[in-house]
């Protein structure tokens, strides 16, 4: 671990901020992508099998 | 050939996006890690900045690309008002949640880095109210979008939106160069080498840039096909109401 001397807080803050926000968002949108995803296969399937 | 407009069709569009993002997936984060790796523990502190020079790393590439997406976004809306092809639109609407991000990135670490440098979080200094501004406008964006049932409506409306945007999308990328006030320093990377930081700096914060460009990429033709499937699933349950509503009023 690199010595931030004083900067230790800011540093640290601007790393937990970043990964925090970039894990939300792949994170949020890989199950919004699940999600659409099974759902249409069921619509679709609904949809074949009405004709 | 195949042209570039070949993924103006939804299915070929989703087709080829499926072959690209598991490798897209893998160099993004292979280059993200290997530049904050190295920019944080393997480069010395700067002598005016000391170990704050770290948050350089993710500063600047989401500053970047918090400009950046938004330009994608202006070119995608312009082939839309232009071509009327609907996966344009789409990818317009799914960068903007990542564009809100690494704009929100920006904005968190130039706060983190502007209060022991400047000793504030903020000051109304050109760049960094261009910026703030950009962030609203990211957000009535997406407030649009989700505010009209059309969706051809509301692609032509947040298409305007964009348009008008981009305006401070610019400025917020070249107000430190026409407006000699603010805090805010000069560009970190410039094509003149004399104007870049140290090549101590210079090479993983390179890393980082390619890590947070694969990245958006990557998000973004995944988020647009979930957009091109959430607007296939609202085609179907309008046509299933229609149905519906039609076979009611026949027995009646």
């Amino acid at each position: 671990m690199p010595d931030l001397g004083s900067y230790a807080v800011a540093v640290l803050s601007s790393y937990a901020v970043t990964l925090a926000l970039l894990a939300v968002l792949v994170w949020t949108s890989v199950r919004r992508f699940r999600r659409v995803r099974a759902e249409l296969e069921m619509l679709e399937g609904t949809a074949t099998r009405d004709g | 050939m195949a042209s570039f407009w070949q993924f103006a069709n939804p299915r070929r569009f989703i087709a080829a996006t499926d072959r690209v993002l598991p490798w897209l997936w893998g160099a993004g984060a292979l280059c993200l890690a290997v530049g904050l790796v190295w920019g944080f523990f393997f480069t010395p502190d700067d002598v005016r900045q000391g170990a704050t020079v770290k948050i350089i790393f993710l500063h600047v590439p989401s500053a970047l690309m918090a400009i950046n997406a938004w330009m994608m976004m202006l070119v995608a809306s312009l082939i839309w008002v232009v071509r009327r092809h609907h996966v344009s639109a789409l990818a317009a609407r799914a960068a903007a949640p990542v564009g809100v991000v690494m704009t929100l990135i920006a904005l968190a670490t130039g706060a983190l880095w502007g209060q022991p440098m400047w000793g504030t979080w903020w000051v109304w200094d050109p760049r960094l109210t261009s910026f703030l501004i950009l962030f609203l406008f990211y957000l009535g964006y997406i407030a649009l979008w989700e505010a009209i049932e059309d969706d051809d409506t509301a692609a032509d409306l947040t298409a305007i939106l964009c348009l008008v945007g981009s305006v401070f999308a610019v400025l917020s990328r070249y107000a430190v160069l026409f407006w000699n006030q603010g805090l805010h320093q000069g560009a970190s990377l410039s094509l003149d080498t004399q104007e870049n930081v140290h090549d101590a700096f210079y090479h993983p914060l390179l890393f980082c840039i390619a890590g947070f460009v694969v990245l958006f990429v990557a998000l973004v033709l995944l988020r647009t096909q979930t957009e091109i499937r959430a607007r296939r699933i609202r085609s179907l349950q309008a046509r299933q109401r229609a149905g519906d509503t039609a076979r009611e009023g026949g027995a009646a």
